[in-house]
């Protein structure tokens, strides 16, 4: 049996680790539609952690959870972007205010960060708990660092919803949060705001108007 | 058995089987672009073609030319002896740990490199150069990984590392899973396979390794190509001894034991190297300064490792 | 007896020179005595690291200051530094007796060098704080002088005067360091200090200043800017002594004061030793990268060598402090050796940079090209040097960094939490410095010892003469020597670090004779021995094989090159073409590198030129900033020159006071 739990703990882990590195992978990209496949990629994971999380803690809830995520982050948002990129024709290459390797390696500063901060707040707590506790903090943290260092809306909207994906897998990994289908529906419809509302606000920003005939005047003289 | 004996099997071994492996990958490339393919026996037949053959040599070489093919393929005959493939049984292991494995290919890199700029071409500089550019990332990124496992397992010797992972000390650890997407990462970059460098390549402007060997040819070039088979061979050994080393033989495991290991390397190795080749069939090659960010990656994949130690374990 | 002899001999040979400096054949005499002179201490530091382990006989001579008397002393750790430096500086003398006649000036060289030597020998023999600074100082200012000995070059000056500065402010940071430790009572004799306790403020201060002392000589970041400026203008036999073995001393100093005289060093001090010591074997290597001058690119080099030992020396304290003698004594054998090693091909890259000036009298590597093929004895010597230094088995660069990260992969289990994040970023750093090293070095030995030449210079040049190819080639046998039997080496450094540390440390024990397992039988082991033999056989296996089963017949053609016939050996990679992808990749951001190229019109027939900047972040933002800062400081001083009498009086009248109201306040 602790054999069977620990398995199924590393397993969880594992899953975990996989979001983070996917949030790496979005740091990484240098194209726009491999952002939104990594962050696609990220939604995925982040839906197995929520369905294994659901079996190992006995938690069916955490099924819908997981279906919600996989459904509106892994698929329609994506795609959603994915056609509005096109549609919008917007410069399919990100644009980085900080270089990529250095981005990479703040992410990984903030990863320890986050670990020094997660171990002496739960001291008493398993190792199981520290590692969910300091992979979910880690994605945050990534994902607040793309909305910083990338210049593109697209982007920093992307860099919203996988800061958010962090505070998901938080929830799902900490047992007894009988909310986290709410929280996941509420931040998704959030996050669905927040995207068309950043996408056009700095698209408005940038052009003075949201009338594709602008945008196509002004496409390779950006300033 | 006596581990002398084993190590004699293996030092053949190694080099017996490398032509075979990069027979293989090139057999399940072409099958999946939709050709048929050469047998996978193929490259012993194009060494063997090559030591035929008689040895041109630029006249601005010096012997750091003629050397180079003979000390690099010694450097990786040499590491690929003391890394456990069907046996953990080994009289060589104790002679080099993972850091001595490094720096083992690191010899075999530094001659290849300057063979290729001996005979003051514009190509060997080109390869010559990109080298060592992806070898900076890259040896500390296997450092990184080294260290990491030395952390897991408590010691940098690979023998011990499979003892240890054979006597389920460690679980699916979120470090190991780093440091194997690392490791992964370096043998690719090593072993110069795409989206580094492309082994099929004689696009100038893309080549890397191909550059620094153009102007060999004859029984240099087959101590060349040798070497980089036996390097892929290498690879695939190490990523296996280290993340999946079921069924290895160990000290007095008889011959059964040693039977069952045998078999269960050239799995092993068959499957990554069919795994490679899809791998390669589903990417592109990226630009030269793009490898930065993908061996930088490999080196934080590496630290990251280490770093989540502290966390699972209470190091 | 035999070391005071040689001590006496070397003020003696100055004094020759200077007296028969204008004979050409009294150049030849002095480094003959000064080889003496060196191989009688190297004999003796020897002699007393094999014979009388643990003894140390001391030395008290009536000169020096009149109340006090010069304490001298010779135990391991000066015997083991005195083998350092006389074993280099056997081998600069030897190359010196032919060499010396080529520098422009000899003259100026020559009554320095024998100072030089008497310098540095005698800051490892001093056992007092007075003479250890005055040997200190013979040290600092003969080296000077041998910068300045081509003083017609405007960098060469500016060289000096940098120098010149640091050294300055190094003495001025070791003054009060020793005063600290001396206390108020005032006895500056080291056995005093070894037993005087420091207040926790003092005990700060002293590690503080002695790294700034201390670490200004050995180049630490940010303290190195002087020596890529100062080591290559001195004539190259004196740079391979400053950068191979000055340098050393530094380091000798760092562990006399923090391990020996100070004694109770907090980890933390290990912790930012290790920091500085990875930042500047990183910064160290980037730089050497991207240069062209060979001496400075192997200056830079040393700074890259002398961060690499830090980290062993601060991971020693730190393991020290934290009450694990056994991983301290690890770390500073693998410490030690590397400072040893780093001596050793440092000065064979120097020496056969020398015989390359020689040769061409180029040392610009874009001048240079195919000399292997003309000075084969210089390149195959030169070619294990930078293998060394490359850090590749089986030689001995690879064994003091193996015992380096042996011990850093131990430091996680030390019990703070900075080390424990501390010790992967360091590893990190430290992995990258190796794995650029030896870009640097494929580079620098590609470039000038093979393709073809890039000069008329290059083109004629001829094997220099037998001494200084002997010296290269026991040099390069040295490093082969080191790196192939290093169980005996650290077998007799465990010896030397015994005392300071507290434990005898048998690196060997586990596995016997050739297996060096410093952690134990099961942590990883290494056999530089077994490596090489068997290398040899397989070696050996290949070419039998591929002989016997194929043709022999070997034809010399032109390149084939994909097809580009190219006779101009403009068209091969130069060193700046070589060092473009490392440039973009690493040097961006810490030295902002850009490129640009000026493409002239269609029609114009001008050269298109391709410029890379490189901006010195150190430099730029510390000395040139300080220098700025005590620019406007003296103008405002200098308003001081000229004022009244009345006024004059007035401020010494005022000082007076002050200085009377401080002794008033301070009376008990």
């Amino acid at each position: 049996m602790e054999q069977h739990q620990a398995l199924s703990y590393d397993v969880a882990h594992l899953i975990g680790a996989t979001v983070l590195m996917a949030g790496f992978g979005l740091l990484y990209q240098r194209r726009l539609f491999a952002v939104l496949n990594t962050f696609a990629f990220q939604a995925l994971a982040l839906a197995a952690a929520a369905a294994w999380q659901a079996r190992i803690q006995d938690a069916p809830h955490l099924y819908a959870t997981a279906a919600i995520a996989l459904v509106f982050k892994a698929l329609a948002v994506p795609f959603a972007l994915h056609w509005l990129v096109e549609k919008l024709g917007i410069h399919r290459t990100v644009e980085t205010a900080l270089s990529i390797g250095w981005t990479m390696i703040v992410g990984v500063a903030l990863v320890a960060l986050s670990i020094l901060l997660v171990l002496p707040v739960t001291a008493g707590a398993a190792a199981l708990t520290r590692e969910s506790l300091a992979l979910a903090m880690s994605v945050v943290l990534l994902g607040l660092l793309m909305m910083i260092t990338r210049h593109n809306a697209v982007t920093q909207v992307v860099g919203f919803m996988a800061l958010e994906n962090g505070l998901l897998l938080a929830a799902v990994s900490a047992k007894g949060m009988p909310l986290v289908v709410e929280i996941s529906i509420a931040f998704s419809v959030l996050v669905a705001m927040t995207l068309f509302g950043i996408f056009f606000f700095r698209i408005r920003e940038r052009f003075d108007t949201l009338d594709l005939h602008y945008l196509e005047t002004y496409r390779g003289d950006r300033h | 058995m006596n581990a002398a004996v084993l190590q004699l099997v293996q030092i053949v071994l190694v080099v017996a089987l490398a032509p075979l492996v990069t027979g293989w990958v090139r057999l399940v490339k072409s099958r999946l672009n939709g050709r048929r393919g050469a047998s996978p026996f193929q490259p012993y037949r194009d060494i063997y073609r090559l030591l035929q053959k008689e040895a041109i040599v630029a006249h601005s070489a010096s012997w750091v030319f003629r050397a180079a093919p003979y000390v690099t393929f010694a450097a990786v005959w040499l590491a690929a002896s003391v890394i456990p493939t069907f046996s953990t049984d080994l009289a060589l292991a104790p002679a080099a740990d993972l850091i001595a494995l490094v720096a083992l290919l690191a010899i075999a890199r530094f001659w290849t490199a300057l063979a290729g700029m001996d005979v003051g071409t514009a190509f060997g500089g080109i390869g010559a150069s990109r080298e060592m550019l992806i070898a900076s990332l890259a040896e500390p990124a296997m450092l990184m990984v080294s260290f990491s496992l030395s952390l897991i397992a408590g010691t940098t010797a690979p023998v011990k590392i499979v003892g240890f992972v054979l006597s389920g000390g460690v679980g699916l650890d979120v470090s190991m899973g780093l440091a194997l997407a690392a490791m992964v990462m370096v043998s690719i970059a090593e072993n110069g396979r795409i989206p580094i460098d492309n082994p099929a390549t004689h696009l100038e402007l893309t080549m890397v390794h191909e550059a620094m060997v153009l102007e060999y040819s004859g029984r240099h070039l087959a101590m060349m190509e040798g070497a980089a088979m036996v390097r892929l061979t290498l690879f695939m050994a190490l990523i296996g001894c280290l993340f999946a080393p079921w069924g290895m033989a160990q000290a007095g495991g008889g011959v059964d034991g040693i039977l069952v290991g045998m078999g269960a390397f050239l799995a092993r190795t068959f499957v990554l190297a069919t795994a490679l080749a899809v791998f390669e069939t589903a990417i592109a090659k990226m630009r030269v300064f793009r490898y930065a960010d993908f061996l930088g990656g490999a080196l934080l994949l590496g630290l990251l490792a280490t770093i989540f130690l502290y966390v699972s374990e209470a190091v | 007896m035999l070391i005071a002899a040689a001590f006496a001999t070397l003020p003696a040979l100055s004094l020759f020179a200077l007296l028969f400096g204008r004979r050409a054949w009294s150049h030849a005499v002095v480094y003959l005595g000064c080889l003496g002179a060196s191989l009688c201490l190297l004999a003796g530091g020897l002699v007393h690291l094999g014979g009388h382990p643990g003894a140390a006989p001391t030395l008290v001579l009536p000169f020096g200051l009149p109340w006090v008397e010069a304490h001298f002393r010779l135990d391991n750790l000066s015997a083991l530094f005195m083998v350092i430096v006389d074993l280099s500086a056997a081998a600069a003398s030897a190359f010196g007796i032919a060499y010396g006649s080529h520098v422009p000036e000899p003259r100026r060289v020559t009554p320095f060098f024998p100072l030089f030597l008497f310098g540095m020998n005698g800051v490892l023999v001093a056992d007092d704080a007075f003479m250890f600074l005055v040997a200190w100082e013979f040290m600092s200012l003969a080296s000077w002088a041998l910068v300045l000995a081509d003083h017609t070059r405007a960098e060469n000056r500016k060289a000096a005067m940098v120098y010149l500065t640091m050294a300055g402010f190094g003495t001025f940071c070791l003054l009060p360091c020793f005063g600290l430790m001396a206390g108020p009572g005032g006895d500056y004799t080291f056995a005093a200090m070894r037993v005087h306790e420091l207040a926790p403020t003092a005990g700060f201060l002293v590690v503080l200043l002695v790294l700034l002392g201390a670490g200004s000589k050995a180049g630490l970041v940010p303290l190195h800017a002087w020596l890529p400026l100062a080591h290559p203008a001195a004539p190259s036999h004196v740079s391979a002594l400053m950068s191979g073995v000055m340098t050393k001393v530094a380091l000798y100093g760092l562990i006399r004061v923090l391990f020996d005289l100070h004694g109770e060093v907090g980890w933390q001090w290990g912790a930012a030793m290790m920091v500085v010591g990875g930042v500047t074997a990183v910064l160290g290597v980037l730089y050497a990268v991207l240069q062209d001058d060979l001496k400075v690119l192997l200056a830079y080099s040393t700074v890259e060598n002398i961060g690499v030992a830090v980290i062993g020396l601060g991971l020693a304290l730190a393991f020290k402090d934290s009450g694990e003698p056994a991983l301290a004594a690890l770390a500073l054998v693998a410490g030690l050796y590397h400072a040893l090693n780093h001596s050793i091909f440092k000065s064979l890259l120097f020496l056969g940079t020398g015989a390359i000036l020689t040769a061409t009298g180029e040392k610009s590597l874009n001048a240079l090209g195919g000399l292997l093929n003309r000075m084969p004895w210089t390149g195959a010597a030169f070619l294990v040097g930078a293998a060394a230094i490359s850090a590749l088995p089986p030689l001995n660069g690879f064994v003091s960094e193996w015992l380096i990260f042996q011990s850093l992969f131990q430091g996680p289990s030390l019990p703070h939490w900075a080390m424990k994040f501390g010790v992967p970023v360091v590893g990190a750093l430290l992995a990258l410095a190796a794995a650029l090293a030896a870009a640097c070095f494929v580079r620098a030995y590609g470039v000038a010892f093979l393709g073809r030449p890039r000069s008329e210079a290059a083109r004629g040049a001829v094997e220099v003469p037998a001494v200084m190819r002997l010296t290269l080639v026991v040099l390069a046998a040295l490093c082969v020597l080191l790196g192939a039997m290093p169980v005996v080496v650290t077998d007799s450094l465990s010896g030397v670090i015994a005392p300071l540390i507290g434990v005898h440390f048998p690196v060997s024990a586990d596995l016997g004779w050739p297996w060096l397992s410093p952690v134990g039988a099961t942590r990883g082991s290494y056999s530089g021995t077994v490596l090489v033999m068997v290398g040899a056989l397989m070696f050996g296996a290949a070419i039998l094989a591929v002989h016997g089963l194929g043709v022999r017949t070997l034809r010399r053609a032109a390149a084939w090159d994909c097809g580009h016939v190219e006779d101009n050996p403009a068209s091969q990679y130069t060193g700046d073409s070589f060092a473009q992808p490392l440039r973009r990749v690493f040097a961006a951001t810490p030295f902002r590198a850009r490129e640009t190229v000026e493409m002239p019109e269609p029609g114009d027939l001008g050269p298109a030129r391709h410029t890379v900047h490189l901006i010195d972040p150190v430099w730029q933002g510390l000395y040139v900033s300080l220098g700025r800062l005590v620019d406007a400081i003296a103008d405002q001083v200098n308003r001081l020159q000229f004022l009244t009498v009345r006024r004059y009086l007035l401020m010494m009248f005022a000082t007076l006071v002050l200085l009377l109201l401080v002794v008033a306040v301070r009376q008990p």
